[in-house]
C-alpha cells in the first residue's frame, strides 16, 4: 500500500462518497484475471504476491478466480516491503507484516504484485527491491484495484480495476471484506491542516 | 518500548509480544537466498565487549549484518581499558565518531545502565549481558523459543506465555539469565519456579514475581520449561556446595529426571553447557533440548530487537498499558 | 585583643542571649551586653552552638591531595561549623607512627581553619597484622588517644583484645570500622531486596553486627572501651543497646548520610552512593534516628570520604566507597533529627561537640560550654535558610556529595576558633 495511502487512517476527511461498490470490485477483480490469463499465456508460472494488508486480500480474490478460469491452482503469497521503505526513518518503527513465498521459489515465475491503491509508486519500487532478494523472476506485473494517479517514480501498473483521477486534497480509501467488513473504494477530501500542501 | 533496551523489566507485554512476532518475521529472511534486509543500511552499531562472549557476539554481529547496519566490534578486555575511567572515554569516543547504537557486554552490573543516563553517550544503548543484572536479549530469546515450541509457531504470533510453567535450575544468585528470564516471564503471564540449592539464591529473592524451591524433582513433573543455568566448578570452592558430585546429584538433570517431566516439557540451557554438572551428555542431545534452537533464535530476536529501536525515527510504539491476553 | 559580641543567639537553641568574647574566650554571656569596642554579629534567630567536633574525617592527606589537604579539608570543616577534627589513618604512608602523625598534626596547625586531631593506624599498614607504635604516637607533639583501621576492620580477634587492652595504659580508644571481611568480598551494596534485583555483590548487616557484638564482649572482657564507627543497622543498635545496658563501656557513632539515605538510591547506579558501610534500609534509617535520640548512639560523625570526580564519573563497581560530608552534616542533621522533633538543639550539641570531643579525649580544648571563661569555639547557625546543594561552592577539594540538587535546611553563618572567625556571613575567612 502507498505511504499516502496508509496515512490516510490518520489524516481527517470530509464525508466520503463510493466510487467503486462490491459488484464492481468483483467485476473487476474477475477481468483484470481474464487478462492475466490472456497475457501469461495460461498462467501457468504466474505466481501473485499480495502487498498487506489489503493486496493479500485482492490476491487471494485474483487466485481464486484464476482458477476458475484455468482449473489449475495458482500460488498466492504475501510480500511485506516495511522493511524495504524509504521513509522508515521518517516514523516510528513499526511492527512488520508477513512475507509468505508459496512454492519452493519465485525463480523464473512470473510475479503478479497485487496492492490496492497505486499513488506515488514507491511501494512497488520497495517491492522490486524486496524480490530481488528473494529470487529472480521471469517477470514482474503490477496488478492494482485503483491508480490514483501522482506517480514520483518511472512506475506503471500492468493492471488496473479504475483509474480515478484525484487532487492531491483527496483521499482514496479501499475497504475490503476481510479487514473492513464491507467492499468498497471511497474518495473523500481532506480537511485537515496539511490538506493545503 | 523505551529507547534503550537495559533491563527485560523495560518491556511492557505489548513490547514484548511485539518483539517475539517482529522476531516471527526475522527468522524467515535465514531461509533466503539471500539473508540480508537494507533497512539499517547507513547506521552504525558498536559492539562494545568489556567481558568476552564470542556467542553472544557473533549472534548480535550476524543480527546486524543482516540488517545491513556497518558493525564496529571493540573488545576491551585485556586492552588498557579494564578501569573505571574507560567505559565514559570509550563511550565519548563511539559518540565523537558518530555511531547510532551501542551493544554493550560488561563484567560490572549497572554498566550499561550507567552509559544510557549518565550522558556520556546519546545513542541508543542495548545490553547484551552486565555482571550478575540483567541479559534481555536472552530472556527475549527464551521466551520465543518456548513460545514456538510451547505454543507454535504460528499459533503462537500475538499471543503470550500465558498459564506456562517455566522452571529455572542453578546458580540464580551469580546469573543475569535467570534475572531476566524472571522479569520477562512474569510479563508474559507464565508462573516462574526457581529451583537451586539455597546458597544460589539470593537474598531479597522474596520480592520477585516467582516461587522458590530447592527440590528439583517435586518442580519437574509440573513444569513446561526446565531452564538449566551453568554452574561454574569454582563455586564449589566458595563453600556453594559441598561437590560438584552432590550438586549433580541433587540439581543436576539427567535421563531419568528428563523422563518425570510432562511430555510436552523442553529443556533449555543459555550455553555454554557443563555436561556432567547441570546436565548429562544424554539430556543435552535428547529432541527435548532446545540449546541449538535459541542460538539460531538469539539471531532472529536481536534482529527484532535492532529493527524495533533502530528502524525507524524513535522506537516501536505499543500499548502503554499492559493488556491481558484474550483468547 | 579584639572583642566581638554576638548579640541575641539562641545558645543551644534556648533563650536568646549575648555573648562577648575577648581574645580567645568567652568573657561574658548575658542579655544586654555592652557592644563597647567589639565587632557586633546579629543572631537574631540563629542558634549558637559549641563548635562541632567530628570524629571520624578522612583529610587524604599525605598521599591522596587529588582529593583533599588538610588545608581544603579543614576549610571544609569550617564551613560546616566543626573547629576540631580527627583526622583517619589511612593516608598514603598511613599514620602508624609518631613521624606521620606529627606532620598531619602541624599541617593543621598551619592551615588555621580547624584543629586537626590525627588518629592513628591501630596496626601498621592497617593490615591487621602487628600493632603500630600506639603508645609513642600518644607521646608524639600529637598526643593520639584515638586508634583506627578505619577502611579495614581490625578482624583478628586476638589483635583486637591486645589493642583494646594495650591502649589502657594511656586512656587511649580503639575505633572500630565493624566489617567482617570474608562476609563482604566483593560486597558493593547492602544486601538485600535492592541487591538482588541489581545483581550487585551484598554487604550483609551481619558483617557489621557480628564484629560489634564480638568486639563489645572484648571490651568487657579486658576492662577497655571501644568505640564504634559509622554504625549503619538496625541491629548493631539493639547490640550496641544491650551492651551498653550491661555496664559495657561502649560508644558509636553514626553518619548523617546513614540518617538520611537508603540503599533505594542505588538503583540509579549513580555511584554518588557508593559507601561504606552502605546505604541501608528505610528501616534501618529509623533505627539508627532513634538510637541517637535516646543516646544508644553518642554522636554524629561525617566519615567525610572525599574522592577524585574521575573515581566517581564510572560504572559503579569500578566506583571508590565514600562520600563528603563535613559541609553538610549539620544540616542533614537538622532535617533527619531536629525538623522530626527527635532532638531538640541542646541534644545537637551534645552528639555533635561535647560527647565527640570527651569521647576523642579533646575536651579540655572542645566541645566546651558556652560561658564565661571556656574557650571561644563557637558555631552559629541559620536554622530558618532552605537551599539546595550545590557541589560547586564546596570548600573541599573533592564533590562526591550524594546531596547534590537536594534541599537542606540550615547553614553556618560564622565559626569561630578560639575567638577568631573561620566562617563570617556563610562564607570562609
Amino acid at each position: 500500500m502507498d505511504t499516502q495511502a496508509l496515512n490516510a487512517g490518520a489524516v481527517e476527511t470530509g464525508p466520503m462518497r463510493p466510487v467503486l461498490e462490491a459488484q464492481d470490485i468483483a467485476r473487476v477483480l474477475t477481468r483484470i484475471a481474464h487478462e492475466i490469463v490472456e497475457r501469461a499465456k495460461g498462467a501457468d508460472d504466474v505466481v501473485l504476491l499480495g502487498i498487506p494488508t489489503r493486496g493479500v486480500f485482492l490476491a487471494r480474490r485474483l487466485a481464486a478466480k484464476l482458477e476458475e478460469i484455468t482449473g489449475a491452482k495458482i500460488p498466492v503469497g504475501s510480500l511485506d516491503i516495511t522493511m524495504y521503505r524509504d521513509d522508515l526513518r521518517m516514523k516510528p518503527a513499526r511492527a512488520i507484516g508477513r512475507t509468505e513465498i508459496p512454492g519452493d521459489d519465485i525463480d523464473g515465475r512470473l510475479v503478479v504484485l497485487v496492492d490496492d491503491v497505486l499513488f506515488s509508486g514507491r511501494t512497488i519500487r520497495a517491492a522490486l527491491d524486496a524480490l530481488g532478494d528473494l529470487g529472480r523472476p521471469r517477470a514482474v506485473q503490477l496488478a492494482v484495484l485503483v491508480d490514483r494517479g501522482h506517480r514520483e517514480l518511472p512506475i506503471r501498473a500492468d493492471y488496473v480495476g479504475k483509474n480515478l483521477p484525484t487532487s492531491l486534497r483527496e483521499v482514496v480509501k479501499v475497504q475490503l471484506q476481510e479487514e473492513d467488513g464491507r467492499d468498497a473504494v471511497l474518495l473523500g477530501q481532506r480537511t485537515d491542516a496539511e490538506a493545503g500542501q | 518500548m523505551k529507547r534503550h533496551l537495559i533491563s527485560a523489566a523495560d518491556l511492557t507485554r505489548d513490547d514484548a509480544v511485539l518483539i517475539l512476532d517482529t522476531a516471527e518475521e526475522m527468522a524467515r529472511v535465514a531461509d533466503r537466498p539471500i539473508k540480508k534486509l537494507p533497512t539499517l543500511r547507513g547506521r552504525t552499531i558498536c559492539n562494545l565487549f568489556f567481558e568476552d562472549s564470542t556467542r553472544t557476539r557473533i549472534s548480535f554481529e550476524a543480527a546486524e549484518k543482516r540488517l545491513s547496519a556497518d558493525v564496529i566490534n571493540f573488545a576491551a578486555k585485556g586492552s588498557s581499558v579494564s578501569k573505571g575511567e574507560s567505559l565514559k572515554d570509550t563511550a565519548q569516543t563511539l559518540e565523537a565518531m558518530g555511531v547510532d547504537a551501542v551493544v554493550i557486554r560488561h563484567g560490572a552490573s549497572g554498566a550499561p545502565y550507567r552509559l544510557a543516563n549518565s550522558g556520556w553517550i546519546d545513542a541508543p544503548v542495548i545490553n547484551a549481558g552486565d555482571g550478575t543484572h540483567q541479559h534481555p536479549t536472552q530472556a527475549l530469546l527464551d521466551a520465543f523459543t518456548m513460545r514456538r515450541r510451547l505454543v507454535g509457531r504460528d499459533a503462537g504470533l500475538g499471543k503470550d506465555l500465558a498459564g506456562r510453567r517455566i522452571t529455572i535450575v542453578g546458580d540464580v544468585l551469580h546469573s543475569r539469565v535467570a534475572r531476566s528470564n524472571v522479569d520477562l516471564l512474569h510479563t508474559l503471564g507464565a508462573e516462574v519456579t526457581l529451583v537451586a540449592p539455597p546458597t544460589l539464591v539470593p537474598v531479597g529473592v522474596e520480592t520477585w514475581p516467582c516461587e522458590v524451591s530447592y527440590s528439583l524433582d517435586e518442580v519437574l513433573p509440573k513444569s513446561d520449561a526446565v531452564m538449566m543455568l551453568r554452574v561454574q566448578r569454582e563455586r564449589m570452592n566458595a563453600a556453594f556446595f559441598p561437590t560438584e558430585r552432590e550438586y549433580s546429584r541433587r540439581y543436576g538433570l539427567d535421563a531419568a529426571r528428563m523422563a518425570r517431566m510432562p511430555e510436552h516439557a523442553i529443556v533449555m540451557h543459555p550455553g555454554p553447557m557443563v555436561r556432567g554438572m547441570e546436565i548429562t551428555a544424554e539430556v543435552a542431545d535428547s529432541d527435548r533440548c532446545t540449546v541449538v534452537e535459541q542460538v539460531a533464535n538469539g539471531v532472529s530476536v536481536r534482529m527484532a530487537v535492532l529493527y524495533l529501536l533502530l528502524g525507524g525515527s524513535e522506537p516501536a510504539v505499543t500499548a502503554p498499558s499492559r493488556t491481558e491476553e484474550t483468547k | 585583643m579584639s572583642k566581638t559580641l554576638i548579640r541575641g543567639a539562641k545558645v543551644l537553641g534556648g533563650e536568646a542571649q549575648d555573648v562577648l568574647i575577648d581574645g580567645e574566650t568567652i568573657s561574658e554571656v548575658g542579655t544586654g551586653l555592652s557592644a563597647d569596642g567589639a565587632t557586633v554579629v546579629e543572631a537574631a534567630g540563629q542558634v549558637l552552638l559549641p563548635g562541632l567536633v567530628d570524629l571520624h574525617t578522612h583529610l587524604r592527606e599525605p598521599g591522596r591531595e587529588d582529593s583533599e589537604t588538610v588545608l581544603t579539608g579543614t576549610r571544609a570543616a569550617a564551613s560546616g561549623g566543626y573547629t576540631a577534627v580527627f583526622a583517619m589513618a589511612n593516608t598514603f604512608p598511613v599514620a602508624d607512627t609518631a613521624g606521620v602523625v606529627e606532620q598531619v598534626y602541624r599541617l593543621g596547625k598551619e592551615s588555621g581553619y580547624c584543629d586537626v586531631q590525627p588518629i592513628g593506624a591501630v596496626t601498621i599498614g592497617l593490615e591487621g597484622k602487628k600493632l603500630s607504635e600506639l603508645g609513642a604516637m600518644h607521646e608524639s607533639a600529637a598526643r593520639v588517644t584515638v586508634f583506627s583501621d578505619d577502611g579495614k576492620c581490625v578482624d583478628d580477634a586476638v589483635i583486637m583484645r591486645r589493642a583494646l587492652e594495650y591502649v589502657k595504659a594511656f586512656g587511649g580508644v580503639i575505633a572500630q570500622h565493624a566489617q567482617e571481611p570474608r562476609l563482604t568480598e566483593g560486597a558493593q551494596m547492602n544486601e538485600g531486596i535492592v541487591s538482588a534485583e541489581l545483581g550487585l555483590g551484598g554487604w550483609p548487616a551481619v558483617a557489621e553486627e557480628s564484629i560489634i557484638a564480638r568486639d563489645v564482649l572484648l571490651a568487657e572482657h579486658v576492662g577497655s572501651r571501644v568505640h564504634i564507627c559509622h554504625l549503619s543497622t538496625a541491629g548493631s543498635v539493639e547490640i550496641v543497646r544491650w551492651a551498653k545496658s550491661r555496664g559495657i563501656d561502649v560508644t558509636a557513632e553514626v553518619t548523617p548520610h546513614h540518617l538520611l539515605l537508603t540503599d533505594e538510591l542505588v538503583r540509579s547506579y549513580n555511584p554518588v552512593y557508593k559507601v561504606n558501610p552502605p546505604l541501608r534500609t528505610e528501616r534501618d534509617v529509623m533505627a539508627l534516628r532513634e538510637a541517637l535520640a535516646d543516646g544508644t548512639i553518642d554522636i554524629v560523625a561525617t566519615d567525610h570520604a572525599p574522592h577524585p570526580h574521575e573515581d566517581k564519573d564510572c560504572e559503579w563497581a569500578a566506583a571508590a566507597m565514600g562520600m563528603v560530608g563535613l559541609e553538610t552534616a549539620l544540616s542533614v542533621v537538622q532535617q533527619t533529627m531536629v525538623e522530626t522533633g527527635l532532638l531538640d538543639w541542646a541534644g545537637v550539641a551534645e552528639r555533635m561537640s561535647f560527647a565527640p570531643a570527651r569521647i576523642g579525649g579533646l575536651s579540655h580544648l572542645h566541645g566546651r560550654p558556652v560561658s564565661a571563661g571556656e574557650p571561644a569555639n563557637l558555631t552559629l547557625v541559620d536554622t530558618s535558610y532552605r537551599g539546595v546543594v550545590d557541589p560547586a561552592g564546596f570548600a573541599s577539594r573533592s564533590r562526591n556529595t550524594p546531596y547534590e540538587g537536594r534541599e537542606l535546611p540550615g547553614r553556618v553563618t560564622h565559626t569561630f576558633l578560639r575567638g577568631r572567625t573561620t566562617v563570617v556571613d556563610g562564607k570562609l575567612a
